[in-house]
């Protein structure tokens, strides 16, 4: 089974050594509807497990995105300015928002498995 | 993500059309106490797009249409003149025209539309049509109002289309050839598939189209009909509103409410010459008043500089960083490409290029005031 894991408020991070990296689920965007504006944080910036990450825009609306984990911002999806549509295009894959280094790996105890997302998910339908 | 809470849907009241928006896959949200379709499975920017290109179909039956009736048409013009500042006795049979609802002060109750039937047997009566949200307060008010002789007759057993676009036009002529020949504001009855009908050329998005009305129970034969053609969308709630916006069209509650007057709306538009000169009109004395000495805040269309949208209730500051104002409607605009958004500023900062400062979650977002529509409005006047 892959290392992803996931939130109850449909984040997904992925981690690659100690570097996580976090988008929103295919549900999530789907919810969300049109992604018209991302708004991603500095790089250097520090981020707690929970805080507001980003902020995601649909025509109607601005949702938080909150980190899944703690870390500290190294990297953020640029294409993202031009392009907010990759979002719903492939909120899984180059809709990614977010890449933090982090430093407590057991942060990810608690999050759901893949497994464990699709049948949340399923009951809130 | 935050979410929003779920609602309590089964407490919602339906329109006519409930059950086709539920077929077509929408989804549903509370509005104005109706559960409404915001979006289908096109979505917000597809059905916003598509609109403005084509043709959309759009459920309104949660407004309020009544019939204001009375012996003759100076009689019934003169009742509702006491309410609005509007030319009704001087409206054309077969004609509609936008007001406003205002309160002794000079502030907005509502914005409505008010329609002279065509045929002279209606002589006499006036079909309005109000906000959802408004349409008991409005009521309540007018029926509170009227002289002996002059009533209030909503009609409950009526639904409300709209169909917007460049193809609206050809679209209804395959059904209603009583449609062809009305020009932006005209008002007729007719048949649509023989179903009988009043029909308006107006709308809330900028394009032309018409406004249904129609009988409840024939409301899904005529959207199924019009949903028949491949140039027909539906189109929600969502769509609705940003197609409004980039039209530069007020929501009531957002854009004008009991704290504005027309004048700081830049509504003065919809009251005539005769009325400001009559001064009969309730809170007249306040509203020229301010046309005198100019309102304390202005209505002005927003161009934010950069992508972020700015929403309803951001903080408009100077360029000097000094709070000017408020956004009271702001959004993405998809024909546009970018955010749009109204807002209120202190009059000194309404011209048009003025660099304005919004506050966006804390985070300041550069923007100028730009002139309203942001998108040119294609109303079918007519080769008159």
């Amino acid at each position: 089974m892959s290392d992803i894991r996931f939130t109850k408020d449909h984040e997904w991070v992925l981690l690659d050594g100690d570097t996580a990296t976090i988008g929103i689920t295919d549900y999530a965007q789907e919810q969300l509807g049109d992604v018209v504006f991302v708004e991603l944080p500095e790089v250097g910036k520090s981020i707690e497990q929970g805080d507001e990450a980003a902020v995601v825009e649909s025509v109607k609306a601005a949702s938080e995105v909150y980190a899944p984990i703690s870390g500290e911002v190294v990297e953020v999806n640029e294409d993202l300015e031009a392009e907010p549509a990759k979002v719903n295009a492939d909120a899984m894959g180059e809709g990614w928002f977010v890449k933090l280094k982090i430093t407590d790996e057991d942060e990810l105890e608690g999050l759901m498995d893949e497994d464990a997302y699709a049948k949340y998910v399923k009951e809130l339908d | 993500m935050s979410e929003s809470p779920a609602a309590a849907h089964e407490d919602l009241k339906k329109t006519p059309l409930h059950g086709l928006h539920v077929e077509l896959g929408a989804r549903m949200v509370p509005f104005a106490g109706y559960d409404m379709p915001v979006q289908y499975k096109k979505g917000v920017l597809g059905e916003h797009l598509h609109t403005r290109e084509a043709a959309g179909l759009f459920d309104v039956s949660h407004m309020g249409q009544a019939m204001l009736v009375g012996p003759d048409h100076e009689t019934t013009a003169a009742a509702l003149e006491a309410l609005c500042p509007g030319n009704f006795k001087g409206l054309g049979e077969g004609r509609q025209v936008y007001s406003l609802l205002l309160t002794d002060e000079g502030t907005i109750i509502d914005d409505l539309m008010v329609a002279r039937p065509a045929a002279p047997e209606e002589a006499g009566r006036l079909l309005l049509v109000v906000n959802a949200a408004c349409k008991e307060k409005d009521y309540a008010h007018i029926a509170g109002r009227l002289p002996g002789g002059v009533t209030l007759e909503p009609l409950e057993d009526r639904a409300l289309l709209a169909l917007q676009g460049p193809k609206a036009g050809a679209v209804m002529a395959a059904h209603a050839p009583e449609t062809a020949d009305m020009v932006f504001m005209d008002a007729r009855r007719g048949t649509f598939d023989d179903i009988p009908c009043h029909f308006t050329r107006s709308g809330y998005t900028g394009e032309d189209g018409f406004e249904i009305s129609v009988p409840a129970d024939k409301a899904e034969d005529v959207a199924r009909a019009l949903l028949a053609h491949g140039e027909v969308e539906a189109i929600g709630l969502g769509a609705r509103d940003s197609l409004r916006l980039e039209a530069g069209l007020c929501l009531y509650g957002h854009d004008i409410d009991d704290t504005t007057t027309p004048v700081d709306a830049a509504l003065m538009w919809a009251i005539p010459k005769r009325r400001r000169e009559e001064a009969n009109f309730p809170g007249a004395k306040i509203i020229l008043g301010q046309l005198e000495t100019g309102a304390e805040k202005r209505r002005v269309g927003i161009l934010p500089d950069g992508k972020a949208p700015a929403r309803e209730g951001a903080e408009i500051h100077s360029a000097g960083g000094e709070k000017i104002g408020v956004v009271t409607s702001g959004s993405f605009g998809p024909s546009v490409g970018g955010p749009v958004a109204m807002g209120y500023v202190r009059k000194s900062e309404r011209a048009p290029d003025t660099e304005l400062v919004l506050m966006v979650r804390g985070k300041e977002r550069p923007a100028r005031i730009a002139p309203l529509p942001f998108v040119a409005q294609r109303y079918h006047r007519g080769s008159k």
